[in-house]
This record gives C-alpha cells, sequence and structure tokens, in this order.
C-alpha cells in the first residue's frame, strides 16, 4: 500500500479544473484517509466505504492520454480502455495517482486484459464476474467475489469491516441513489427544465464528490431550486423539442459531443440508459437482506452489455422510454466494443417493433474528427421526429 | 412568390427556385470560396427566373456547406432535403441512394418524401465521389470519362477499401500491364459493392432512385441494379434532388 500525498511534478502544468481536482485528492490523504479508485458500475462501492476508504471514479474520457496508451496497447481498441490506461502511466488522474488500491472486474475483454498490466502501475483487484446474473450459481459466486473484496480491504487497510458498518454505507449509497433518480426524474415534466447537457453534467460532476452526506445535500437543493425556478419561470426548453433516450457506452467528457450535437439540431435528452446515467442508480440494495447478499444481488443485476442475456436492458430501456415520454433513441458504441455493438441490434428491434420509435446507432471514439457526421447524422435523425 | 433551396456539396453548388409550378436550377463548381458561390448562384438562379432578390419568400439550405449561407432562413440536413427531393423527381421512389462528392447514404422514404431511416458511409471516403476522383486520376481521365472507358465484362476486383491503398493496388494494376478499361471498370464496382454493403443496413430496398453527382453514370447504375437485384431509377434532374428538396421544404415551412 503506497502512502502517496505529494503532488506529482507536472502538477503546475494542468488547467485549474485537474489542479483542483489533485487538491481535493490530497486533502483525502492529508486527512488519513485511503483512497480506492474504480472504473466501472459493477465495483460495489459499498464495501469501499464500509473500510472507511473514499472510492473514486477514475478518468477514462477523454483522447489526451491516448497516444501514451498506444505505445502498449492496440490501436484498434475501445477508446475507454485506452484512455484509462493512458492516465495511469501518465500521472494525469489526480485519483489515480492518489489511490492507494484500484479496483477493475472482468466485464469486457479490452478491460479485463488491460488491468493485467495496470496491475503492474498500482495494486489492482479484480472482481470476477459471471457472465449471467439470473442463476443461483452466479449469485453464489458474485456473493464469494464481494466477500474476498471485502477480505482485501482488510487486509489492506488494516481495518475490519462489519456487518454493520456495510449496513451503514448501503443506507447512505441507497439514499444517493433516490436523490440522484429525483434529480434525473425532473425531465420527465414537459417541456423538460433544464437541458440534458446540464444534466449530464450535474451527474458526472457529483462522481468526483467524496463526501456522499455532503453531496446528497447538495443535490437535493439543486432538484429543488430547478423545480421551482421551473414553476415559476418555465423553461427555455421548447415544448416540441423531439425527446431523445441515450443508450449504450459510457458518455462524458469527449463523447458529449453527441449531447451537443442533439441539443444543438433542437432535441433535447430526457434520459441516458448508460453508466453515468441510470444504470447504476435505478436498483436499490435490499436493505432486509444480509449486506454481502443484498450488495451481490444489486450489482449482480446491472443492466450492461457485458452479460449474456441482457433481457434486463431492454426492458428498462421499455420503462423509461414511458417515464421519461421519449420520442427518439440514440445508441451510442464506442469503437471496437463488440457487446454493446452487437446487442444495438436487438435494442433497435426493440425500439422499433415494440414502441415503434425511430432508432439510429452511432460509432465513434475520443477523437473531434467526427463532429460535422455526427451534426449531420443526429440532424437528420432529428428532422425525421 | 418564389421559393429558393441551396445545397452546397463538396464538389458541387446546386440551387434550386420555385415559382408557382415553374422550376429553375442551377450548378455550379462549390470552389473554395462558399460564400461567393453562394451569392453567385442566387443572382444567377434569380436572372434565369426573371425576378428580383425581393420577391424571394424562403430560402433553404443544405448540404455540408450549409452552415455558410448568409441569406440562408432555415439549415436543413441533406438527407432530409434529398428524400423529399428525390420523391419529387420520382414519385414512387422509396428507397433512394445518393452518392455525393464526400459521401454516400442510402435512405428510406414515405409517400411524402419524409424520411423513415438512413445510413451514411464512415469517416473516410470509401464509395464516395471523392474515391472516383483520385481513382480517375490515376488513370489520368476526368471522372466523366470512366463511363465510356469501363469495360464492363472484364472488371477486376479492387480489394482495398480504402482510397490511399486502392490507389496503390491501381498503380500496382498498371504496372502489371492490367488494360485500363477494366480497371475502370473494377473503380465502379467497388463503389457498387460499397453501396450494397451500405444498404444491407436498411430494411426497406423498394423502387430505387439514384441520386447525387455520381448518379451520372450509367455503367454504375447497371452494376448497382444487379447487385441490388433491383430496379435503379434515375432522373436527369438528380443531381439537383437536394436543392429541390430545399425548396419544397422552403415552400412547406411558409404555407
Amino acid at each position: 500500500m503506497s502512502e502517496r500525498n505529494t503532488l506529482p511534478e507536472i502538477f503546475e502544468s494542468f488547467a485549474d479544473a485537474r489542479k483542483q481536482g489533485f487538491l481535493a485528492a490530497k486533502a483525502v490523504k492529508d486527512a488519513g484517509k485511503n483512497l480506492v479508485g474504480y472504473y466501472c458500475t459493477f465495483t460495489p462501492v459499498e464495501v469501499i466505504m464500509a473500510a472507511g476508504a473514499v472510492p473514486v471514479g477514475l478518468c477514462a474520457t477523454s483522447d489526451e492520454t491516448i497516444p501514451e496508451s498506444e505505445k502498449v496497447l492496440p490501436r484498434n481498441l475501445c477508446p475507454l480502455v485506452k484512455s484509462s490506461y493512458g492516465f495511469a502511466v501518465t500521472d494525469k488522474c489526480p485519483y489515480f495517482y492518489f489511490s492507494d488500491l484500484i479496483v477493475g472486474e472482468t466485464t469486457c475483454d479490452g478491460k479485463k486484459k488491460m488491468y493485467e498490466l495496470l496491475d503492474e502501475v498500482k495494486p489492482t483487484h479484480i472482481l470476477q464476474l459471471p457472465n449471467e446474473g439470473k442463476s443461483q450459481r452466479s449469485l453464489d459466486y458474485f456473493r464469494e467475489e464481494v466477500q474476498s473484496f471485502k477480505e482485501r480491504l482488510e487486509k489492506e487497510f488494516n481495518v475490519t469491516i462489519t456487518n454493520e458498518d456495510l449496513k451503514k454505507a448501503i443506507q447512505l449509497k441507497n439514499r444517493q441513489r433516490e436523490t440522484l433518480k429525483e434529480f434525473y426524474n425532473l425531465m420527465s415534466l414537459t417541456p423538460p427544465p433544464v437541458s440534458g447537457l446540464d444534466i449530464h453534467k450535474a451527474l458526472y460532476g457529483s462522481e468526483f464528490k467524496f463526501d456522499k452526506e455532503a453531496q446528497i445535500v447538495e443535490m437535493q437543493a439543486l432538484t429543488k431550486q430547478i423545480y421551482e425556478t421551473y414553476k415559476v419561470e418555465g423553461s427555455k426548453i421548447s415544448e416540441n423539442a423531439p425527446r431523445i433516450l441515450i443508450t449504450g457506452c459510457t458518455i462524458a467528457g469527449a463523447t458529449e459531443k453527441i449531447i451537443t450535437a442533439i441539443e444543438e439540431n433542437g432535441g433535447v435528452v430526457v434520459t441516458y440508459e448508460n453508466c453515468f446515467g441510470t444504470k447504476a442508480v435505478e436498483e436499490m440494495i435490499d436493505e432486509t437482506l444480509e449486506p454481502i447478499d443484498g450488495i451481490a444481488r444489486k450489482y449482480l443485476n446491472t443492466p450492461c452489455s457485458v452479460m449474456s442475456n441482457n433481457q434486463d436492458r431492454l426492458d428498462k430501456l421499455s420503462e423509461l422510454i414511458t417515464r421519461f415520454k421519449v420520442d427518439g433513441v440514440v445508441d451510442v458504441v464506442l469503437q471496437a466494443c463488440h457487446t454493446y455493438n452487437i446487442e444495438g441490434f436487438s435494442v433497435k428491434r426493440h425500439v422499433k417493433e415494440k414502441h415503434n420509435l425511430p432508432y439510429i446507432a452511432l460509432e465513434t471514439d475520443y477523437a473531434s474528427s467526427d463532429t460535422g457526421q455526427l451534426k449531420t447524422r443526429l440532424g437528420a435523425f432529428i428532422e425525421m421526429l | 412568390m418564389i421559393y429558393m433551396g441551396i445545397d452546397i456539396g463538396s464538389v458541387c453548388a446546386k440551387g434550386a427556385i420555385l415559382q408557382g409550378d415553374r422550376l429553375e436550377k442551377v450548378i455550379l463548381p462549390t470552389g473554395w470560396n462558399i460564400k461567393e458561390t453562394a451569392n453567385l448562384l442566387k443572382s444567377t438562379l434569380l436572372t434565369q427566373a426573371g425576378a428580383r432578390e425581393e420577391d424571394i419568400t424562403r430560402v433553404v439550405a443544405t448540404g455540408y456547406g450549409r452552415v455558410s449561407i448568409p441569406y440562408a432562413d432555415k439549415k436543413v440536413t441533406e438527407i432530409t432535403c434529398h428524400a423529399r427531393g428525390a420523391v419529387y423527381l420520382n414519385p414512387n421512389a422509396r428507397t433512394i441512394v445518393d452518392i455525393g462528392g464526400q459521401d454516400s447514404k442510402v435512405i428510406s422514404v414515405d409517400a411524402d418524401g419524409r424520411v423513415q431511416d438512413f445510413v451514411m458511409n464512415d469517416k473516410c471516403a470509401a464509395g464516395t465521389g471523392r474515391f472516383l476522383q483520385v481513382m480517375a486520376h490515376v488513370l489520368e481521365v476526368e471522372v466523366d470519362e470512366l463511363d465510356q472507358l469501363a469495360r464492363y465484362d472484364e472488371a477486376v476486383t479492387i480489394n482495398a477499401m480504402c482510397t490511399v491503398f486502392a490507389e496503390s493496388e491501381i498503380i500496382s494494376l498498371l504496372a502489371q500491364g492490367t488494360d485500363k478499361g477494366a480497371i475502370a471498370a473494377g473503380i465502379l464496382s467497388s463503389i457498387s459493392q460499397r453501396i450494397q454493403h451500405l444498404s444491407s443496413r436498411i430494411s426497406v430496398l423498394d423502387q430505387l432512385i439514384f441520386t447525387g453527382g455520381v448518379s451520372n453514370s450509367n455503367v454504375l447504375r447497371h452494376m448497382l441494379s444487379e447487385k441490388l437485384k433491383l430496379e435503379v431509377h434515375h432522373h436527369c434532374d438528380a443531381q439537383f434532388a437536394g436543392a429541390i428538396g430545399a425548396a419544397l421544404l422552403a415552400r412547406e415551412i411558409c404555407d
């Protein structure tokens, strides 16, 4: 375990926002807390919190570190996998830099092989995921994985995690999920009170607030403020703006270009069926269950395309289409993401046949070279609605 | 009351005016100064229609240069405009294949020319007019001469999809002494293959109309028809589909 609490040499060259990130992460370390960095929605952050450590999502959404990663990783690989690795080896992600332990997971092939290399940069605990989430066998297996993750944290940080600690963390995270849900449900209003980009930025930004209690208070205040302004002043968004659901791979940083292209063409993104949107938030942990069991059940149910048979995603899409009164579905696939790419066919069929809604799939990466093409495609898609 | 549609493509700028039932069209090379071209297009159209600037009710701009037209009242994507224009030219059309200078697209439309679904080529030049231009250059002919040169029955296979690799492939073929006509046919066949691939992602393929500058090639039309096992319709104004669609939309918005 590293005892790192000094800034990297390249700190001075960073822009303000990133400097703030470094200082915030350093403050956590200065307060004597351990930082655990993770990449994926499958990570049971409650266990990290129960260990008295601070969980933090790691940087993976910009193309700036991709050239560095391509010295090791192949070019025709998912940009998220390349970016993650690039940030890790360049000291450019404040959270990776200050993390005491990294958590990886066997989701897609690209990630699980990349984590093997990441372990050489910093100790990386790998959560072994089963390929399907519905059978008793898978649940038993994953429950054991959560248990060994707990034991790893106890050993690394020299702490004992009690059931009480886990229960407290579960309750706190559940409250946070309810708060986030209330926040993004604002978009079910007609017209929506704010733009989809505003919602995305708030949800994404909340990932980097270390104090979960403070984050809950802030989110509740923001929800209240937006709703009250809406009641008095109405919305800047047109009532006729086509309401778009974004599904598929994670959107953040570089891929915000998709949200921008939709909203500049007169549409409004009302909901995100992805990892910074609804994917991690919709399902609560059952607080009546034994904690490890409850945690394992919730995370195993994540409707991700890496799961073999992912009917849950289609069911969730149906529910979101109704809840947010969706007019069209935009499916985002990051270059070389086979699972989301292939699942796109089932999503298209589901959206068109079951809901009679237009659907468009876009394959993109973190470069800005396709911005013009995206604008034309999404423009034409919105003109169709 | 006249309605104007301006379609600025990567190679050619097209303009159309609708005045009652009358349709006037103009085509110019896009050149490097889009604003200047757009202004020239407007004045030429007005002269041809015998109309004055004040008579214009509304202008809709489309094509990749649509953002740079100062006098446009509205910008609409080329996909929506091509669909509308193609159905105006051929009311039975339900699928449109459009190959322009830097993109190619397959659009499926309803009877009113409204887009139901569409696919576009990806980031590269494969299957576009630009691909033809580069290859024609290697053969030292103009794009519109490829048709005459092409020896349909002897078409060689061009394996590379990438414009740069295809160019080297053609240079090698020439070095081996392969007949130019067989290469020209191979180049056109490569485009039709690309379009076949693209259109396989669209569910409805019926009553197909071929538009865009590249649609003037008879050989390519024939090849497409064979590949897609469909009759491929053409119209002498097919290159103006986008501009006509834009003019129609300009009229609709007003009415």
